[in-house]
């Protein structure tokens, strides 16, 4: 699933005899085995430099995509620190959108670009943000369950090989613990509190608790890229580990806040020292990825209106900076 | 979807943390001119009061050393930063680029 | 409800009087605030998100200062939360065009540097005002002023200087918004009450110096100052347009729906 813009790029290894290539591609590969960093002017790989073009922009636009199902309940939130949290919460996944595209950048792709593909449906973004936020509860859920998958996965990128990327997900990481923090804090209160609040918190757990899952995408069997970015040290644990290491660590969560998992096979293996779970509905992933989950359309549609509804702003913007540079 | 012809070029963004300390580059950012580029790097770049003092460079600007000096595989030195497709200027007239 | 019969009958600058004065400031942040909240995720540009968000969250920074201050005042035990969710419209004192709809970014961006101009003015002057509380919040919400001051300007000579469809847009905004700013500069009893004691600026006074700020700005967004209008709305009094109904009705839901829990 490679983006494009990539025609754009003379491919550095066309012109390139045969032995040329490999003994690129040999000292390239050595680097990363000694854990170097590669930098944007290094040669790599095409594949190695479209995976990261992929990567770097679907992480992008998720942050982006993300302000939407959060931005949701900004003008609702229930008391003004919560307004102020969520503002900043929200705020944070922007910026983190800005530092990705900025990583992304530096391999050769624009800015215009992505945000084409994100929009004209070429490029994805996390299945998780194509469901509905209807209840506050939610804005718990996702900050507890959804920023809790998603520093799982980053940490790790702290030491992927791209440095750019690299130390955008430190600069993110660095930001992203207060997110988790406010969420659970959330749910806290509304778990110690009435009897309609008790019944929000579980309701949104029953909700999120799956697609939170599918967030560390298809089963390692079922994961084609994965060997080869973890040669490339681009990813630094496979899917099932981390969404492991996620379930042992929420599953302690849940129940010191007093919510039941919607998952009868839930249990914990004494032998393997893991908790086994239920299987994954791979069907409902392959229909959200695919456009089909519930709020696919919107979230699309929402980013569209922003981009087009905007543009005459830009290209004032643009304007009124010729005006000045002549002037000077 | 919109057609502007122009887009608003990119900016490298430097922040000094402390007095004392260097500017580090720490990403970049899109802006028209550098006094937006400067508010838009306040924005973006420190939120958390990471700074005292900013830099904004466009990064047409930037001139960067070559990796490999010693190798004849790419061009010679003076090369932009960053493998940019919009840093090639294609004349109007030249269709299909 | 006639302005003469919110104001109490009082010669003095009393409790109540300088209650309603700090809920006036406060209200207006809060219904900024909220206003600005909505731009999130639907800005112009990425980092315009983060631009508009932070002016946002300053101003509701504010509004929580300055509620917490009022409910000090009043001494009935209300806090920034209780004040904020649980009064309704005939008791909010914000100005009438903060709670004036979004409308497209330029429309926002008006409405943005009218006030940023008007708190600069209001903001700087509380340095000199014998309420000790107001001197020390505006000491420190000065500093954002200035900074959103320079974003909302920078971005309305852009578009007033941008393209002739920018221009027209800004124009028409502009003339649409101005008839709310008669408010910002005319005095009520509370505002007199208030100057004589030394607590708050002399409004006309403040006008020169906002009109001078702004007519230096609207110049070099080559925009036209439209004419005042006579009518006079009077949202610090309680007195407001069709908007803030909608904006309380959002923001107040889940504490109105779920009442007495906390969040």
């Amino acid at each position: 699933m490679y983006t494009q813009g990539l025609d754009a790029l003379g491919d550095e290894s066309l012109h390139l005899p045969e032995e040329q290539l490999a003994e690129l591609e040999a000292r390239f590969q050595a680097k990363i085995d000694a854990d170097e960093k590669i930098e944007p002017k290094d040669w790599m790989p095409a594949a190695y430099r479209m995976t990261l073009i992929r990567q770097i922009s679907q992480h992008a636009h998720s942050e982006i995509v993300g302000m939407l199902p959060e931005g949701n309940w900004i003008s609702r939130a229930p008391s003004l620190k919560r307004k102020c949290v969520l503002i900043a919460k929200v705020q944070d996944e922007g910026g983190h959108g800005a530092y990705l595209y900025s990583a992304a950048e530096t391999l050769g792709i624009s800015r215009e670009q992505m945000v084409e593909q994100l929009l004209t449906g070429k490029a994805k973004y996390s299945s998780i943000f194509n469901y509905p936020t209807p209840s506050w509860a939610d804005i718990g859920a996702i900050g507890w369950l959804v920023d809790g998958a998603a520093i799982m996965n980053q940490i790790p990128l702290c030491r992927c090989s791209y440095g750019p990327y690299a130390r955008a997900m430190v600069r993110i990481c660095k930001e992203e613990s207060f997110h988790q923090r406010q969420g659970f804090e959330i749910m806290m209160r509304l778990c110690e509190g009435s009897t309609d609040q008790q019944r929000m918190a579980q309701e949104a757990l029953d909700r999120w608790w799956w697609p939170s899952l599918m967030m560390f995408g298809p089963d390692d069997a079922n994961s084609k890229h994965t060997g080869q970015s973890m040669r490339w040290k681009i990813k630094r644990f496979t899917n099932d580990e981390l969404r492991q290491k996620f379930v042992d660590v929420t599953v302690p969560q849940a129940e010191f806040l007093g919510l039941n998992l919607p998952d009868d096979a839930l249990v914990w293996n004494e032998e393997t020292q893991h908790y086994h779970f239920g299987p994954i509905d791979w069907d409902e992933f392959q229909r959200v990825l695919a456009g089909h989950g519930p709020c696919n359309q919107e979230r699309i549609r929402a980013r569209i209106e922003a981009h087009e509804s905007g543009a005459w702003v830009r290209e004032a913007a643009l304007a009124n900076a010729a005006k000045q540079s002549k002037n000077l | 979807m919109s057609d502007e012809r122009q887009h608003w070029p990119l900016f490298e963004v430097f922040i000094r943390a402390r007095a004392g300390l260097e500017h580090k580059h720490v990403g970049s950012l899109h802006a028209v001119d550098a006094k937006m580029a400067l508010e838009h790097a306040r924005d973006v770049y420190t939120r958390r009061m990471e700074g005292v003092s900013l830099w904004v460079v466009r990064s047409a600007d930037i001139t960067a050393s070559d990796p490999d000096d010693a190798d004849a595989f790419f061009e010679p030195a003076k090369d932009k930063i960053y493998r940019h497709p919009t840093f090639y200027e294609i004349p109007d007239e030249v269709k299909n680029i | 409800m006639s302005r003469a019969s919110v104001v109490p009958v009082s010669v003095e600058f009393g409790q109540s009087e300088r209650f309603r004065y700090v809920l006036r400031l406060a209200d207006t942040s809060l219904i900024l605030g909220q206003r600005l909240g909505e731009w999130v995720g639907h800005a112009p540009a990425l980092e315009e998100d983060l631009g508009v968000a932070n002016i946002s969250l300053d101003l509701i920074g504010q509004a929580r200062m300055l509620l917490s201050y009022a409910g000090e005042i009043e001494a009935a035990g209300r806090d920034e939360d209780q004040l904020a969710y649980l009064r309704d419209q005939n008791d909010f004192c914000n100005l009438a065009l903060v709670e004036q709809p979004n409308g497209d970014f330029g429309c926002t961006i008006v409405r943005q540097v009218l006030i940023d101009a008007w708190q600069l003015e209001l903001l700087s002057w509380f340095d000199a005002s014998t309420d000790r509380r107001l001197r020390e919040i505006a000491a420190k919400a000065v500093k954002e002023t200035r900074y959103h001051l320079r974003y909302s300007s920078g971005w309305l000579v852009r578009l007033g200087d941008g393209t002739e469809e920018s221009h027209t847009r800004v124009q028409a905004s502009l003339n649409d918004l101005w008839k709310f700013t008669t408010e910002l500069f005319t005095p009520d009893e509370i505002d007199t009450l208030a100057e004589n004691a030394g607590v708050a600026p002399n409004l006309n006074e403040l006008r020169g110096s906002w009109l001078h700020r702004i007519d230096e700005i609207l110049n070099e967004a080559t925009l036209t100052r439209p004419d005042d209008v006579p009518y006079v709305w009077f949202g610090k009094c309680g007195e407001h347009t069709e908007h803030l109904g909608h904006i309380l009705s959002d923001m107040q839901y889940l504490q109105r729906t779920y009442p007495g829990v906390t969040w």
